[in-house]
């Protein structure tokens, strides 16, 4: 269990060092607004982080599920 | 556990990839909708989860009439369930978003109208499951109105909001499967992100449920 949380983590954390390249290129369009200074201010990334800890939690919370029915299910057969 | 199960964990991943390249990747700029763009990987994802959950229970109704197992039975409800969550929050994400872009949380646009109606016809599915005492009455009965709650998501949902003027993008046409009208970057955190992301974590909340109800149905016949 260990392991695959070690993994998740690893995923996350590179998946965060891809996060400036995405962030470069996206200054060309001036017309429409976007939140290109919003970006640029680094605070999406706080978006990101919330959503990314949600998930985590939610998952967390979804495998201990998973596990009380598995052992009910191993208790009573 | 994931062992066994691997697309559970698969999921989170997607779901990962979703988030992270769904907020940070690069999007059309367009007036109006700006940034509210990303919606795209949350709101619709929703409505693909939903139309994916009805017909799988559909398909178990239809098990269930054919061989009249219980599992079926519970496998059916728990897929219509765990699709009307998805429809509500679909709908209801759809009116958040709808409030800043078009102005209104509601204006009976044809699509809101039809994912409406579609909906309450699958929650008259449970009303009528549940107000039958007998239970091998109830799930016979439910299973048979489960098709034809199934049948009405074809006028509802897949051809009426097709025919007629909609504020929706994609109208007179397949919105989804078009080519064109999903921008290039976007289509592929919608496509291997956002759908199976979605999809696959509602089978598991669903699942879940389905083992729960397998569980107590065996332990209230023991008794």
């Amino acid at each position: 269990m260990t392991k695959i949380f070690s993994r998740i983590g690893l995923v996350v954390i590179s998946m965060l060092a891809a996060v400036n390249v995405f962030a470069q290129d996206s200054l060309k369009n001036e017309k429409p607004q976007m939140a290109d200074a919003l970006r640029a201010s680094g605070k999406i990334y706080v978006v990101v982080t919330v959503l990314l800890i949600i998930l985590l939690g939610l998952f967390i919370y979804l495998i201990n599920t998973d596990k009380k029915i598995a052992r009910l299910e191993r208790n009573n057969k | 556990m994931f062992r066994k199960n691997w697309w559970k964990l698969l999921s989170f991943f997607f779901l990962l990839y979703t988030v992270t390249a769904g907020l940070l990747g690069n999007v059309p700029a367009k007036p109006i909708l700006n940034e509210t763009i990303r919606n795209l990987y949350f709101h619709v994802a929703m409505w693909f989860g939903m139309m994916i959950f009805f017909i799988i229970s559909v398909i178990y109704s239809v098990k269930y009439l054919r061989h009249t197992r219980p599992a079926d039975d519970i496998y059916a409800v728990e897929f219509a369930r765990t699709g009307i969550v998805f429809g509500f929050l679909g709908l209801i994400t759809g009116s958040v978003w709808a409030r800043y872009t078009w102005g209104d949380f509601w204006s009976n646009d044809p699509k809101q109208l039809g994912a409406a109606i579609a909906l309450l016809i699958y929650l008259a599915y449970f009303v009528l499951r549940n107000s039958l005492t007998d239970i091998d009455k109830s799930a016979r009965i439910s299973a048979v109105y489960n098709v034809f709650a199934f049948a009405m998501l074809f006028p509802t949902i897949w051809i009426i909001p097709r025919l007629v003027e909609s504020l929706h993008p994609g109208g007179m046409g397949n919105p989804a499967l078009d080519t064109k009208d999903i921008d290039s970057r976007m289509r592929l955190v919608f496509w291997f992100g956002a759908v199976p992301g979605w999809t696959l974590l509602g089978v598991w909340i669903a699942t879940l449920r389905i083992r729960l109800q397998k569980y107590s149905l065996k332990h209230e016949l023991n008794d």
